[in-house]
């Protein structure tokens, strides 16, 4: 019963569209767990399963250590949304967060505040709803989750629709909730989220796992890697790139061309042993970073998408 | 840090108390709402207020000629119109919105979270719409019947069969006939809920109620059987009229009541069942389709045809349920009771209706088509005794009978009974009340039928 999620052998369909085949998913307490997919992978029927908005036709999936039955109910502790948060626009974000309180209970304004101000909604909290971006009512929805105190946090796309500000505070209200026990399962479309995000991921295809587990795990079994190199010595680095085994210079079509860029493709030791050769060379190391992250260049592989569209 | 879940967690969805209060919430933060309130609670006492002020009285609706006479009959001018305008667009504004403006704002995933309970989310509400639709009638009659009372005054009221009820009970029966046009408003509620549940976000959900009125009240003014009539949820908006006549056939409203009663918990269970075999996890598919649309509305014609069934059966009710006897006893009964009142007028010794003898001869069509149904083309001579006169007084009326019963008199003479609109009392001219009166037919056989 340490897991906030437990999931086996899930499966959900829709007539003819299989949507969950046979899942399995594990999330631990105080744990980011990302949720990564193309479009019509799952990853929102899955979300939905978890915050009780559907049942699964097959398997077992035990929340916060209780079986979820045949009832369209999530136990107490589950809080997220999915397709966006649901708000009402009629109403401040403080008479949205206030409403969904006195629907559970809490006629308290304090946590009310309190959450207003961890996503950073303090100053619009007596403002119409109608009035909010994208980005405020997700951090309003965020809010609204928070307020039920979660031990399971469930939310589809968080980021979308925010500032590099807003994402600030959602990643830091995330990373807290995490670091105070809270298991989190969010999905996401942008993987520099789910990499600055999440320690362990699950990438769905068509339905089903096809890959689960650290982020660490995910990048060791990605196998090469193109990588952006800037030197201060283009010409230099081209030539030992050139002299060191299991390096490739990739030709930079589609990549912007810079004359002191230089893209590579190699495995991490390999790279490694380049980087030794450029600096006893006298050549400076500006920059070496994948031209995609493991985590896309794997949810690429594993979903048989093309790397470069 | 890591934590772990200590004990497993309870599916706890929320009380429908809770959940009421929060669909409250909602609804009355919607401006049309409030806007809905504020125009219930003002705008019959400003009706009123201004009809008082005016020489012209609106004499086409029921009780709408006595408004100079009692503050009582606004109230009654109110519920005659709200039943055929006011109270199927309110409960379309409000009933027939309460489910669809989930599916606008895309707020159904979050209320199921938060609810977790499909079944408590649906009582939550049905019964908050069903408040400020509450709020909204008691507003009406509040409104219409205070500004009566403090503009025009707590008076007798002149009855459909010409007596007088005292200003009591005057207020008692205004109360009755709003309590039954509860049934008819329930029942359009119903509906309202259905049609949002059934139409998603499409706007034939927020318009149903109003149409399925409309209909009705299409279906009223044609000449079909009395049993349709009945039939029909929308019959108890008509058929409080009873309560205004002594002694009134109370049989036509509670059939109108029930009717009414058996269409609102139909209509809510059907969008109950529609609604918890919803499918929420897609958030394109709003719950509407043909199949929806189809489960919701054979089961209302079934219940229908039934109900035609059963009223036949009960009531031996066919053919419209005007006929000559009931034209000639409703105008000799009006007419003794207004003749009576005139006389108090006039300041003439009283007379009893026994004494008056009072009986009235109608033909139809100047006997060129049968005595039956509804028509202009009534005409009534009304004869009566006088104690110590040999000679019968007689008198010429007019009758525009509509197809619900009701009827307008228009008195075509002798011009010192009913041939003018005024009277000479000893102070001064006075509305003649024999002039034109209006009335009302009881549709249904006097004894059921076995």
């Amino acid at each position: 019963m340490d897991k906030p999620v437990r999931a086996r052998g899930i499966t959900k369909s829709f007539g003819e569209v299989v949507a969950l085949d046979g899942i399995d998913l594990d999330v631990a307490a105080g744990q980011v767990h990302g949720l990564v997919g193309p479009n019509g992978a799952g990853k929102t029927t899955l979300l939905g399963l978890l915050l009780g908005l559907a049942v699964a036709d097959s398997g077992r999936l035990e929340i916060l250590g209780t079986p979820v039955g045949r009832a369209l109910a999530a136990p107490d502790g589950v809080a997220g949304f999915v397709d966006g948060p649901g708000l009402y626009p009629s109403l401040t974000a403080r008479q949205n967060l206030a409403a969904l309180a006195a629907l559970r209970g809490k006629e308290q304004t304090a946590g009310i505040d309190e959450v207003l101000h961890e996503v950073g909604l303090t100053d619009l909290a007596d403002d119409r709803v109608r009035g909010f971006s994208l980005g405020m009512r997700q951090r309003l929805g965020l809010a609204a989750a928070l307020l039920t105190k979660p031990r399971l946090l469930v939310l589809d796309e968080p980021s979308n629709g925010l500032d590099p500000a807003g994402k600030k505070h959602v990643h830091g209200v995330l990373a807290k909730l995490a670091a105070e026990g809270t298991a989190v399962v969010l999905s996401s479309h942008r993987m520099d989220d789910v990499e600055a995000l999440c320690s362990d991921v699950t990438i769905l295809s068509t339905g089903r796992v096809a890959f689960s587990g650290p982020l660490t795990k995910l990048a060791t079994e990605t196998h090469e890697l193109d990588y952006r190199l800037v030197t201060s010595d283009a010409a230099t680095a081209r030539r030992l790139a050139g002299d060191t085994s299991g390096i490739r210079v990739v030709d930079d079509t589609g990549v912007r061309r810079d004359a002191e860029l230089l893209v590579v493709s190699a495995p991490v030791p390999a790279l490694d042993d380049l980087v030794k050769k450029l600096v006893l060379a006298g050549v400076a190391v500006r920059e070496l970073a994948p031209v995609i992250s493991p985590l896309e260049a794997a949810f690429l592989a594993l979903t048989e998408q093309p790397e470069s569209i | 840090m890591t934590a772990t879940v200590a004990t497993p967690a309870a599916v706890r969805p929320v009380p429908v108390l809770r959940g009421y209060r929060f669909e409250l919430t909602k609804l009355l933060s919607q401006w049309r709402v409030r806007l809905l309130i504020v125009a219930c609670w003002l705008a019959p006492a400003l009706f009123v207020a201004v009809i008082s002020r005016q020489s012209s009285l609106p004499v086409d609706t029921l009780f709408g000629r006595w408004m100079h006479a009692t503050g009582w009959a606004g109230p009654l001018v109110i519920l005659g119109f709200a039943g055929s305008w006011a109270l199927p667009l309110l409960t379309s504004l409000v009933a027939g919105d309460v489910f669809a403006v989930e599916d606008r704002l895309g707020t159904w995933r979050h209320l199921l979270v938060a609810v977790r309970s499909p079944r408590r989310i649906f009582a939550s509400k049905a019964l908050a719409s069903l408040t400020v639709i509450l709020v909204l009638v008691v507003g009406l009659v509040a409104s219409s019947a205070i500004s009566g009372v403090v503009v025009i005054g707590n008076r007798p009221l002149i009855g459909l069969d010409g007596h007088v009820l005292s200003a009591g009970d005057a207020a008692g029966k205004v109360v009755l006939a709003w309590l039954c046009a509860l049934a008819p408003t329930l029942a359009l509620a119903a509906i309202g809920l259905l049609g949002s549940v059934a139409f998603g976000r499409s706007p034939m959900g927020l318009l149903l109620p109003a149409m399925v009125a409309l209909a009705m009240q299409l279906v009223q003014l044609l000449p079909v059987p009395v049993a349709i009539r009945l039939a029909l949820p929308g019959y108890a908006f008509i058929s409080w009229n009873v309560l205004f006549t002594s002694p009134g056939q109370l049989e036509p409203l509670m059939i109108g009541v029930v009717v009414s009663l058996v269409w609102a918990v139909v209509a809510t269970a059907l969008a109950l069942f529609l609604f918890l075999r919803r499918d929420f996890t897609n958030p394109v598919h709003d719950g509407s389709g043909r199949a929806a649309i189809t489960a919701g509305l054979l089961p209302l014609v079934a219940l229908f045809a039934i109900t035609v069934a059963v009223v036949i059966g009960t009531t031996g009710a066919t053919g419209s349920g005007i006929d000559q006897d009931k034209v000639q006893q409703s105008v000799a009964t009006s007419f003794a009771h207004l003749y009576r009142l005139q006389t108090r007028q006039l300041n003439r010794p009283a007379v009893t209706e026994e004494q008056l003898q009072t009986s009235a001869a109608c033909t139809k069509g100047g006997d060129q088509v049968a005595a039956v149904g509804p028509g202009n083309d009534w005409r009534c001579v009304v004869s009566w005794h006088l104690p110590g006169v040999e000679a019968a007084g007689s008198a010429i009326y007019q009758l525009d009978i509509t197809p619900l019963g009701r009827y307008v008199a228009d008195g075509d003479g002798p011009k010192e009974v009913n041939g003018f609109f005024l009277v000479r009392t000893p102070a001064g001219d006075a509305p003649n009340p024999l002039w034109q009166f209006d009335g009302s037919i009881e549709l249904l056989p006097s004894t059921p039928k076995g």
